[in-house]
């Protein structure tokens, strides 16, 4: 495509613009924020329209809709359908079990939750996986060979299934790593679990990246001025690898939320009286032939926010590095296919 | 060498769709081959002599290749010969080598099977045995060593100048009447560059071998050729013996090619001679002569489109250029050799 | 070659050595409080804390009790709490619900998958590839969770087309077993089919392009041959790695939620339910024996991979 030169604009900027061409991707993001700011939005909706919290039970109360008075759980349990604004805005989607909470403050407070989990997860990994990949690939021998291997080690592991160990080890016994102790209900508990096996996802392909260009002369340039090993890796090849990081980093928030959704489903992950969307659909698909939407909106609420995350990290890789585009494609589909985030049938693109 | 032609290319047009336009890749090119000549033809890439090569054998046809104009083999229209009459015809009687030796064979199935393929797709009727006794065979005549113990390696267990051998020893598998070589030097080192040219020579003579060598190099072609084509911007510039084209060049081009040339026998310029400017985008050629641009010698007359003419004594020695032939006797001379001088005001670096 | 396969085993056990101290950690030593606590769940009494204790030997030093933990697992001496039943037991008993699940839909998912990435690949750019790519794309982005209530919703309740849960043995009853497989098959499989598509699509245009593809047409075979022996010949074998990754992967993750929602009565339910009563021994189990099932199964992926690309055979390193 012929191009003018565009001497003046920075990478940064020529990035933005290509990015901003694709509207497929802008509307996702758009989409992403929307429900960043639903999230967001639980306390004002909980105090102000539905008045009830996400925990608070209402078995016994009843609701006024449009005049009538109606039972929030009936007599057999069922509990009650979507009001939409019949209510105020009360049980806007209905109830949620026995129990009778709203099903509308709990998917927001739940989004909350699944939203931290992931946003969390996906950076502490992310830091994690480029410090250890920058000693691996800059200082070499031994350093390399140890972390190389550990990560394999890791990587080769069935990642769902340790993940679900540690997670309900954790949530049993709390954690305790040196001077790190976590009690067992917290939601840091999860946040470790998909970190940990997160890491080994971003490591390897950034590791290969640090390899390559160590060898580069600007690197060799800076040693010979007399830069420290710190500096090398921080002001020189760092800067490069920004690009891969922001589109790994994008990737693996949907990654994380679809493997803490897993856990969670199972119970291995967040804990009562916490709540996020993967434990609303375990108690969704109990009450399913009863009231399926309260098994099928966290579903959709997750399905979306990861799909949002694919199409825009997709986009954003395009826009950063449209050469590079076929090398980070197999990467990426490799390693995020075959792991968490693919045991619980979602990837990243 | 008998007088009739064995291949003949008239008026050879090949157009590509493209989003951007239609690339003229081939443009109107012309010319003979005898049994038993080697022709070279000369240009930098994009001149269109790849495209012209793959055009004979039919490599070039696709939807959105546009091919006009004839190409004859001993008798018989090739352009309009059907997909299965081209197919019998490659590798049989007109056999082709390509650029790289290192991603030319097949890197998972040993050398010896895929020369074999080759065999057994035209003579369906050999045994794997004689298949093989035949790839001993050949691997001799092109000077491989331990001939039948290295027929059932990998290309990987190759070196780069062996793996050359045997792509020549694949194409003689079948004992064409025609090989096209394309750039079969160029990835190769100096010293087992020469090997191969040395090779490529004995071939023909022993063989009467026609053989088309197509090279940006007149290094090379000064060792095999008998007579030149020389390609720009998809056309013919010059054509005619190599002494023809080597000690009385009539297209600026030419010289520009010729005073490029490192030699052992001059003594070294300041600095190595090159051809001011790049060769020109194909969706956007000026009108009349294509070589204008970076032409120091050019006048008003250059802006009509100059025909392919014997203008000097030689009849078969032919050349696009307005200027007469004192004048290019007087214009080629640079620093008391061939050479082309850089235009005034352009940059000499 | 043989050379090869002996230092992959090798470097197997190694692995399968390194798999166990993780596991071995993750129960044991990660946890905040007394590992027989761990072992003994959630409300367990002090009486049944004490005797997980004496049992295992949580008062020896580390290795001894890494060494008590293998033993217990190997020897069947595994057993959950509440009731006391021995896990290798269980595990077996789960097997063929597993296997008839992720083996079935791994069957389906390859064929459509290649089927749909060749025929994307050699019409690329057409309308065929669109709309497969849109599928697919599609395909990848939804969860088992979602589209699993969504089936079972609307094919089982509302409309009953298909028998709602339950695992039916082959031996029992092949057509029933087939009839209440295909939800959970085509739920698993869909997901794939979409991935592996993309990838034989993407693997195909790459290797198309590759210099050895214009020689087998410069030596005058024909397309169907130049497609199968060398295009497809190449373009499959990055995805056998995939697929022996990914095989692994899928039992021991999305087979687990899959049964749970289908309620197949497979390991991965029994994991699931061990989870759920918070009963530390089964799952402990099921590590253990999923973690060295992946680690076998990438071993033999290596291997075949090494068979297929020579040039890994013999040492020389192809990507990374």
């Amino acid at each position: 495509m012929p191009t003018e030169p565009s001497a003046e604009r920075g990478p940064w900027s020529l990035a933005l613009r290509r990015f901003l061409r694709n509207r497929l991707a802008v509307a996702f993001l758009a989409l992403f924020f929307l429900i960043v700011v639903f999230v967001l939005a639980a306390p004002l909706w909980a105090n102000h329209v539905a008045d009830t919290g996400p925990n608070q039970e209402h078995t016994v109360d009843k609701v006024t809709v449009n005049g009538e008075e109606k039972d929030v759980v009936t007599p057999e349990g069922k509990p009650i359908g979507p009001q939409w604004f019949g209510a105020g805005g009360k049980f806007f989607l209905g109830a949620d079990s026995r129990l009778g909470r709203d099903e509308m403050v709990r998917l927001m407070y739940g989004g909350r939750t699944s939203l931290q989990i992931g946003i969390t997860a996906a950076l502490i990994a992310t830091i994690i996986a480029v410090v250890l990949a920058l000693l691996a690939g800059y200082f070499r021998g031994w350093v390399d060979g140890l972390i190389a291997r550990t990560l394999d080690v890791i990587w080769s592991l069935p990642v769902f299934l340790i993940g679900l160990s540690l997670g309900i080890a954790l949530a049993v016994g709390g954690l305790k790593l040196g001077p790190l102790e976590v009690s067992s209900g917290s939601i840091w508990n999860p946040i470790f679990v998909i970190s940990v096996f997160t890491v080994p996802y971003i490591a390897r392909p950034i590791r290969g990246q640090v390899l390559a260009l160590s060898e580069k002369e600007f690197v060799e340039a800076a040693i010979a001025q007399g830069a420290s090993p710190l500096r090398v890796m921080f002001g020189e090849i760092l800067p490069n690898l920004a690009s891969t990081i922001i589109v790994f980093f994008t990737l693996m928030i949907a990654n994380s939320m679809l493997f803490e959704a897993g856990l969670s489903f199972l119970g291995a992950g967040v804990q009562p009286p916490n709540s996020s969307w993967g434990t609303m659909i375990t108690v969704g698909v109990e009450l399913l032939n009863i009231q399926p939407l309260l098994a099928i909106v966290p579903g959709l609420m997750i399905m979306l926010t990861v799909l949002s995350l694919n199409i825009v990290g997709d986009a954003l890789r395009d826009a950063l590095d449209p050469r590079g585009k076929a090398r980070l494609d197999a990467a990426l589909q490799f390693e995020a296919h075959a792991g968490a985030s693919g045991a619980v049938g979602g990837s990243a693109i | 060498m008998s007088s009739a032609p064995l291949l003949s290319v008239s008026d050879l047009r090949v157009g590509f769709a493209t989003e951007d336009g239609i690339v003229q890749a081939v443009d109107g090119v012309s010319f003979d081959l005898r049994p038993g000549e080697v022709l070279a033809i000369v240009g930098e890439s994009g001149s269109g002599k790849s495209v012209t090569a793959q055009t004979i054998i039919g490599l070039t046809r696709a939807n959105n290749a546009r091919i006009e104009g004839a190409v004859t083999l001993d008798g018989k229209d090739l352009t309009s010969a059907s997909d299965a009459e081209m197919r019998k015809l490659r590798g049989d009687r007109v056999a082709m080598i390509f650029q790289d030796p290192m991603t030319s064979f097949n890197p998972v199935y040993r050398i010896g099977d895929q020369i074999v393929e080759a065999i057994r797709t035209h003579r369906p009727d050999t045994s794997k045995g004689a298949g093989k006794a035949r790839v001993v065979e050949l691997f001799e005549a092109v000077g491989i060593p331990n001939a039948a113990g290295r027929v059932d390696d990998y290309p990987h267990e190759f070196s780069g100048g062996m793996r050359q051998r045997a792509m020549i020893a694949m194409a003689l598998a079948l004992e064409p009447e025609v090989l096209i070589a394309d750039e079969p030097t160029t990835a190769l080192d100096v010293t087992i560059q020469a090997q191969i040219l040395d090779l490529l020579e004995e071939l023909n003579r022993e063989h009467n071998l026609a053989t088309i060598l197509i090279t940006h190099d007149l290094g090379v072609v000064a060792e095999v050729a008998d007579r030149v084509l020389v390609m720009y911007a998809g056309k013919v510039v010059e054509e005619g013996t190599l002494d023809e084209i080597f000690y009385d060049p009539q297209h600026p081009y030419t010289w520009g090619l010729l005073g490029s040339l490192t030699r052992i026998d001059r003594p070294r310029p300041h600095r190595l001679p090159q051809i001011a400017g790049s060769p020109p985008s194909l969706l956007d050629l000026p009108e009349g002569c294509p070589f204008r641009p970076r032409c120091p010698h050019e006048f008003s007359k250059c802006s009509e489109y100059p025909g392919l003419e014997a203008r000097s004594e030689a009849p078969d020695h032919r050349d696009r250029c307005w200027l007469n032939p004192e004048q290019k006797r007087e214009k080629r001379q640079v620093e008391g050799q061939i050479g082309l001088e850089a235009p005034s005001g352009a940059n000499k670096a | 070659m043989v050379r090869f396969v002996v230092r992959r085993l090798l470097a197997m056990i190694g692995v399968l050595f390194a798999v166990s101290v993780i596991v071995f950690v993750v129960f044991m030593v990660l946890p905040k409080q007394n590992p027989a606590q761990t072992l003994a769940g959630k409300n367990a009494t002090p009486v049944l804390v004490k005797s997980i204790e004496e049992e295992w030997g949580f008062n020896d030093s580390l290795v001894v009790q890494y060494g008590t933990m293998m033993k217990k697992i190997f020897t069947g001496e595994l057993t959950s709490y509440k009731p006391r039943i021995p896990v290798d037991e269980q595990i077996k008993e789960g097997i063929p619900a597993t296997f008839s699940l992720t083996i079935g839909a791994a069957i389906i998912w390859l064929f459509f998958g290649l089927l749909l990435g060749y025929l994307s690949a050699i019409r690329a750019g057409g309308w065929l590839d669109r709309i497969l790519t849109g599928v697919s794309i599609a395909g990848i982005s939804i969860p088992v969770f979602l589209l699993a209530p969504v089936l079972l919703y609307f094919l089982t309740y509302k409309y009953e087309i298909f028998p709602n849960a339950q695992y039916v043995d082959f031996t029992e009853d092949p057509w029933e077993w087939a009839r209440h497989l295909i939800l959970p098959w085509f739920t698993l499989a869909l997901l794939s089919i979409g991935f592996y598509s993309r990838v034989l699509r993407s693997n195909m245009l790459d290797v198309m392009n590759e210099d050895y593809v214009r020689t087998a047409r410069a030596k005058g075979l024909s397309e169907r041959q130049v497609m199968t022996r060398h295009v497809l010949r190449n373009s499959l074998i990055p995805v056998i790695t995939l697929f022996g990754l990914d095989f692994g992967a899928t039992i021991a993750g999305t087979a687990i939620i899959t049964e749970v929602l289908y309620s197949l009565d497979g390991v991965g339910l029994y994991a699931a339910e061990a989870v759920r009563k918070f009963e530390l021994p089964p799952i402990m189990g099921v590590a253990i024996y999923g973690a060295f099932f992946v680690v076998f199964v990438n071993a033999l992926v290596d291997i075949a991979y090494a068979y297929l690309d020579p040039r890994v055979r013999l040492g020389e390193s192809s990507s990374e």
